[in-house]
């Protein structure tokens, strides 16, 4: 024991995640002039592009986290997107407003939903989710005043209605539908930044340290007193809310719903789950990694149809049998580098110094 | 009697769904593992048993029988090469590996026969019935319902009574202590998947010639086989028949209130069984 008054803090943030910081927040800046800057084409890419970043994201903290291996996630896209298709059409309601409000309704879903997965275990808990996601799409198919089984379209004048398209007009001399992409792609930088944050913030507090714990020995973590079931709810539901506000955007963007793509296992959880698997399940770089890795593939492999989801899939196997930890696992281990860090280091007040033991058997793997 | 006869079909088709789900128990049962792919491995032997029957011109149950060892060895190469490695504490990646293979066999499918519907056809026996009294009975749903009784009590023969049902059991409960007793739990593991293509081959018959299939039926047709699983209880294949009478018997009964009601009915049943009672009817696993 030394005498000498030194004093160690705890410190999450390295130098690297520092300047990605920075470099993030400019990225940001820029991508948010995208609408002014590039094609509507672009625009579109990137919209699809940042939806599907916060779909990986969320099915990233549920798997990858909180161990619930959900294949049912479409649920939430679908009745989110209902939802708000429903607040535009029978009550009137601006679509932005009804795409946030969307949330709500996604994760009022999760509640009955959650009552029943969570009675299974494993893998029968992921299958039983999409039984679950089948079942609210039979019954949204009924609902005649959304076009039961063939859908319907959001009406023209609702979209020229929304908040902030007729300032676009004619302030930038957009055309309508121009305008309403471009206010879709706010949203969906909005919400994608406001995502990373939000679970990255989640994830380094005291709650996102007794995830992780529960995630790497369950056992274990409940005789240190963490509530295990009251983290896993936690997260179900707030997935289910971010969710359900992605699924709203994404049909508010397409303005054409029908319960079988809304509800689509392929496009809102196989894709999702490949992204996130290919990226680097369970660390917040892992899915954008894994969804820049997508994009690229969906743009040189779109026109073989089938044969890219065939390769998708063999691309998945292979992932998860040579490299678990996905490409930004096979990068991070590499080279240490971590861009959101998660893990607690010691370090001496007043130096950069770092004391030796806290470098190993953190709950980044 | 019309709900008689309600309930006679149902419990018929709770057979076909019996045979879902004999294939995806034992998987389960042995390895602990759910196949994702297990409803499209049943359209792949469909359209298996379709290829042999028109290629050849040979009787579809004929098909079955040659289709059945192809299954098997289709079954132990994919156990022992790729699902085997998947096996551990993690059940991410045996869930992520079948379900990437559930894509693989959908697209795959989609790519060598298109996306039409198909059927096995089956001549005059399709729409043969046996009149028994108020009621008519299908042939083939018979012979279906029947078959799925064989398979189960054939199964359990092999399972509690047989020297390989020995070793399933013990590999199941215990990998490694059974492979200091000469088994080797590789070889078991593949040998049970095996086993459950040949279930597959069976039902694969009796779906391909009763309905139309197409590349994309699979997931749907693993949900039933997951619900009458969990009905039924885990761990029991008598259980599975229970479970895929329950399902057949909603399904009959909401289709005929409303013909889209049919499979909405089915989920129905399946959470009220959820709900209620949650390890199922006659649940056997301790897990």
């Amino acid at each position: 024991m030394s005498s000498t008054a030194q004093t160690w803090t705890t410190k999450t943030g390295t130098r690297a995640s520092g300047l990605f910081g920075v470099a993030a927040i400019l990225v940001v800046i820029v991508a948010a002039g995208a609408p002014f800057l590039v094609s509507r084409d672009i625009v579109q890419d990137l919209f699809f592009i940042l939806t599907m970043l916060v779909l990986a994201q969320n099915w990233n903290l549920l798997a990858g986290y909180a161990g619930l291996l959900s294949i049912g996630q479409q649920a939430f896209v679908g009745f989110g997107a209902y939802s708000m298709f429903g607040m535009v059409i029978l009550l009137g309601v601006d679509p932005l407003l009804a795409t946030l409000l969307a949330g709500f309704f996604a994760m009022l879903l999760a509640i009955p939903a959650g009552f029943f997965s969570f009675r299974l275990q494993g893998a029968y808990f992921g299958v039983g989710t999409w039984v679950i996601a089948e079942a609210v799409r039979l019954v949204v198919a009924q609902w005649k005043a959304l076009g039961g089984g063939t859908g319907t379209s959001l009406p023209g004048e609702a979209r020229k209605a929304m908040f902030g398209v007729e300032f676009l007009k004619d302030t930038f001399d957009m055309k309508t539908s121009q305008a309403s992409d471009a206010i879709a792609y706010w949203f969906a930088l909005v919400l994608a930044a406001a995502t990373v944050l939000l679970f990255y913030r989640i994830l380094r507090t005291r709650q996102g340290l007794g995830l992780a714990a529960v995630r790497d020995n369950e056992t274990a973590a409940r005789a240190l007193g963490v509530n295990a079931q009251r983290m896993k709810v936690f997260v179900y539901l707030t997935t289910a809310f971010v969710t359900g506000i992605t699924g709203a955007l994404i049909y508010l963007q397409k303005a054409r719903i029908s319960p079988d793509a809304a509800f689509s296992v392929t496009d809102w959880t196989a894709y999702v789950l490949f992204i996130v698997v290919i990226g680097g399940i369970g660390t917040i770089e892992g899915p954008i990694v894994g969804m820049i890795v997508f994009f690229v593939l969906q743009k040189t492999l779109s026109d073989f149809g089938s044969v890219y989801l065939l390769i998708l899939g063999f691309i998945g196997i292979a992932t998860m049998i040579f490299a678990p930890a996905g490409l930004w696992g096979l990068f991070s281990a590499r080279t240490g580098i971590q861009l959101f860090p998660i893990r607690r280091r010691l370090v001496l007040n007043g130096s950069d110094h770092i004391a030796q033991n806290t470098r190993e058997g953190g709950f980044n793997g | 009697m019309n709900i008689i006869d309600t309930l006679v079909q149902g419990i018929l088709l709770g057979g076909l769904y019996a045979l879902f789900a004999a294939g995806l128990s034992i998987v389960f049962g042995i390895m602990r593992l759910v196949n994702l792919a297990h409803g499209d491995l049943i359209i792949f032997a469909a359209f298996a048993i379709l290829t042999i029957t028109s290629m050849f011109g040979l009787n579809p149950f004929v098909s079955a029988l040659i289709a059945a060892p192809l299954m098997f060895a289709a079954g132990w190469l994919l156990q022992y090469f790729l699902l085997n490695r998947t096996l551990g504490k993690d059940i991410l990646p045996p869930l992520l590996v079948t379900f990437g293979l559930s894509i693989i066999i959908q697209n795959g499918l989609l790519e060598g026969f298109a996306a039409d519907s198909r059927r096995v056809p089956l001549g005059s026996l399709e729409a043969a019935t046996i009149p028994l009294g108020a009621v008519n009975i299908g042939v083939m749903p018979l012979l279906t319902f029947l078959s799925a009784i064989v398979v189960i009590v054939g199964l359990n023969t092999l399972i509690y009574r047989a020297p390989i049902g020995r070793a399933f059991r013990a590999t199941s409960d215990d990998p490694v202590t059974a492979g200091l007793m000469g088994i080797r739990p590789q070889r078991i593991f593949a040998t049970a998947t095996g086993l459950a293509m040949v279930v597959v081959t069976v039902a694969a018959l009796y779906l391909g010639t009763r309905a139309n299939f197409d590349p994309s039926a699979g997931p749907s047709r693993l949900i039933y086989a997951f619900e009458a699983v969990i009905i039924g209880g885990l761990g029991s294949l008598w259980g599975t028949l229970a479970g895929g009478v329950v399902l057949g018997v909603a399904q009959t009964i909401g289709a005929t209130i409303n013909p889209e009601w049919q499979i909405l009915a089915g989920h129905i049943a399946f959470l009220a069984v959820l709900a209620f009672k949650p390890r199922g009817f006659f649940p056997r696993a301790v897990d």
